[in-house]
């Protein structure tokens, strides 16, 4: 099909990478966009999400962040701040046109998983294991750092990493409301009927999001055989949010707890 | 409320249209000079957009997640044949799952066109990552015990799993239905870029045409279509496995 000839001549022209909108220019800027916000979600989402889960206290909330966050459409919450004035769609410094808006909303996706991944972590750490520690004399900070946190450590950097795929698919949807980042090139060849350049810019964006999933896979990876060593050996399971989320889903019945509760219980 | 309102926005927008018209002389609360968020006049004008946007947003989350749930069923059975399969197609399903909704639909359409069948079929295959996963683990989470029960009592293969393992099953089964269609809700949207996002395409349009109250009136209703349908399949998972309901009474 010429399509994908034409869509390979296009990733192939240098010209195209290079230069003011260029395509390497666009990839920068998104990464920037995503590890910014990634990091603001983590600033703000963590340290409340391990208070509540130290405390056993906000489950509702934990739980019902990551439903409110997949209801609610990406695309019309970047649409409503472009919108409104306080946020707009000015330059902002070096995330572009909408950048402000653009950040907001990927920090405010970014928090669903990292919350309600935190949150179970610390929150299901067996009861006997707590106990444990408090025999042992631990105060409440000892508990949390040396035995809450190191537990709950596999369950967060999944949460993390979940966060991170949300995040890469929010930033290239930008583009729709006139955002910054890959999804321009999308946008731009579907608009105006070059094909071959918004099935390119298609390309780029899956491509870096398989090497970011893989790369974060890994560094999970590594996270997990430090928190759990005796888990090594064992087929590293799939900690992807869904089912976990599924298993605290109060509804979602006995079937899928027993997995998470399994992992935790190993360590 | 309203003149208070349009009066506060045209204030608002004093600064750009030079003198301010005032709100009398234009009653509706979305015009050139007027811009809110809430607009009754836009509901009852747009009344037929809206209507029509909104059903073709619903017929293609319904058909997406359909086909989704027809593919994920004989996958999931596939994949406990054995671990290298389930290994297989959970990291196919991961790899699609990572793959931003803006970027699948462009590689579907030199596929199928500028069409709804990209959409549902890009849809279709993020409901499907979710459902073969949560089947799998559904289907994994049937005790031991109950199928040796079953085995002793004669059940054949296909027995075993229509009536045992797949009702057993259906709590976590159902609890990633309702993750997909929630999901597939928001991401119908995304289908604006070819033309076929239901209310997505009113996101669009009111984004480029700064109509405020077109947009909110867009985000509310996706909203309100994902809580009404994950409400709904709750219901429906109520009626279909009324044992969970006993079973959490008495462990409480």
């Amino acid at each position: 099909m010429n399509l994908f000839a034409d869509t390979w001549a296009y990733l192939t022209d240098w010209s195209n990478w290079t230069g003011d909108g260029g395509l390497l220019q666009l990839l920068v800027e998104q990464l920037l966009l995503t590890f910014t916000a990634l990091a603001i979600a983590l600033v703000v989402g963590l340290p409340i999400a391990l208070w509540l889960g130290h405390l056993g206290r906000g489950g509702f909330l934990a739980i019902n962040i990551s439903g409110a966050g997949r209801a609610i459409p990406t695309f019309a919450v970047l649409a409503l701040l472009v919108l409104w004035e306080p946020v707009g769609y000015g330059e902002f410094g070096p995330f572009g046109r909408a950048g402000l808006a653009t950040l907001i909303a990927l920090a405010l996706f970014a928090l669903p998983p990292i919350v309600t991944n935190t949150y179970v972590g610390v929150d299901q750490v067996p009861r006997d294991i707590r106990e444990a520690a408090d025999g042992m004399g631990m105060r409440g900070s000892q508990k949390f750092s040396r035995v809450e946190l190191p537990l709950a450590s596999p369950l967060i950097v999944a949460g993390v990493r979940l966060a991170l795929v949300q995040v890469w698919a929010t930033a290239t949807i930008a583009a729709l409301v006139g955002g910054p980042g890959l999804g321009n090139v999308i946008t731009a060849g579907f608009f105006n009927g070059d094909y071959p350049r918004g099935l390119a810019g298609a390309v780029v964006v899956a491509v870096v999001a398989l090497m970011l999933e893989l790369l974060s896979a890994w560094a999970q990876r590594a996270v997990q055989s430090r928190a759990l060593p005796d888990t090594r050996g064992s087929k590293p399971r799939d900690t992807e949010g869904d089912t976990n989320e599924a298993s605290t889903n109060p509804g979602s019945g006995t079937g899928g707890s027993a997995g998470d509760d399994r992992r935790v219980v190993r360590g | 409320m309203t003149l208070l309102g349009s009066a506060a926005a045209v204030s608002a927008f004093a600064g750009t249209a030079g003198a301010p018209s005032g709100p009398a002389a234009d009653p509706k609360c979305y015009s050139a000079v007027v811009n809110e968020w809430m607009c009754k006049d836009y509901f009852v004008d747009r009344q037929d957009e809206l209507i029509a946007a909104t059903r073709e947003h619903l017929a293609i989350t319904i058909f997406a997640v359909l086909l989704g749930l027809v593919l994920a069923i004989p996958l999931a059975l596939l994949a406990r044949r054995s671990a290298r399969v389930e290994g297989v197609v959970l990291a196919i399903c991961t790899g699609i799952y990572t793959i931003p909704s803006l970027a699948l639909f462009p590689l579907i359409v030199p596929f199928t066109g500028l069409s709804r069948t990209t959409v549902i079929i890009g849809i279709a295959l993020y409901s499907l990552t979710i459902l073969v996963r949560n089947t799998t683990e559904g289907l994994r989470g049937v005790p031991d015990d109950v199928i040796e029960s079953a085995t002793g009592l004669g059940y054949s293969r296909t027995r075993m799993l229509l009536r045992i393992e797949l009702p057993l099953a259906l709590p976590v089964i159902m609890a990633g239905l309702r993750i997909a269609t929630v999901s597939a809700v928001a991401l119908t949207t995304v289908g604006a870029l070819v033309a076929y996002g239901g209310l997505g395409n009113l996101l669009y349009n009111g984004v480029t045409t700064d109509f405020r109250a077109q947009v909110l009136a867009a985000a509310l209703i996706c909203v309100a279509i994902a809580v009404l349908l994950d409400v709904l399949l709750l219901l429906l998972q109520k009626g279909l496995t009324p044992w969970t309901r006993g079973r959490a009474g008495r462990a409480a």
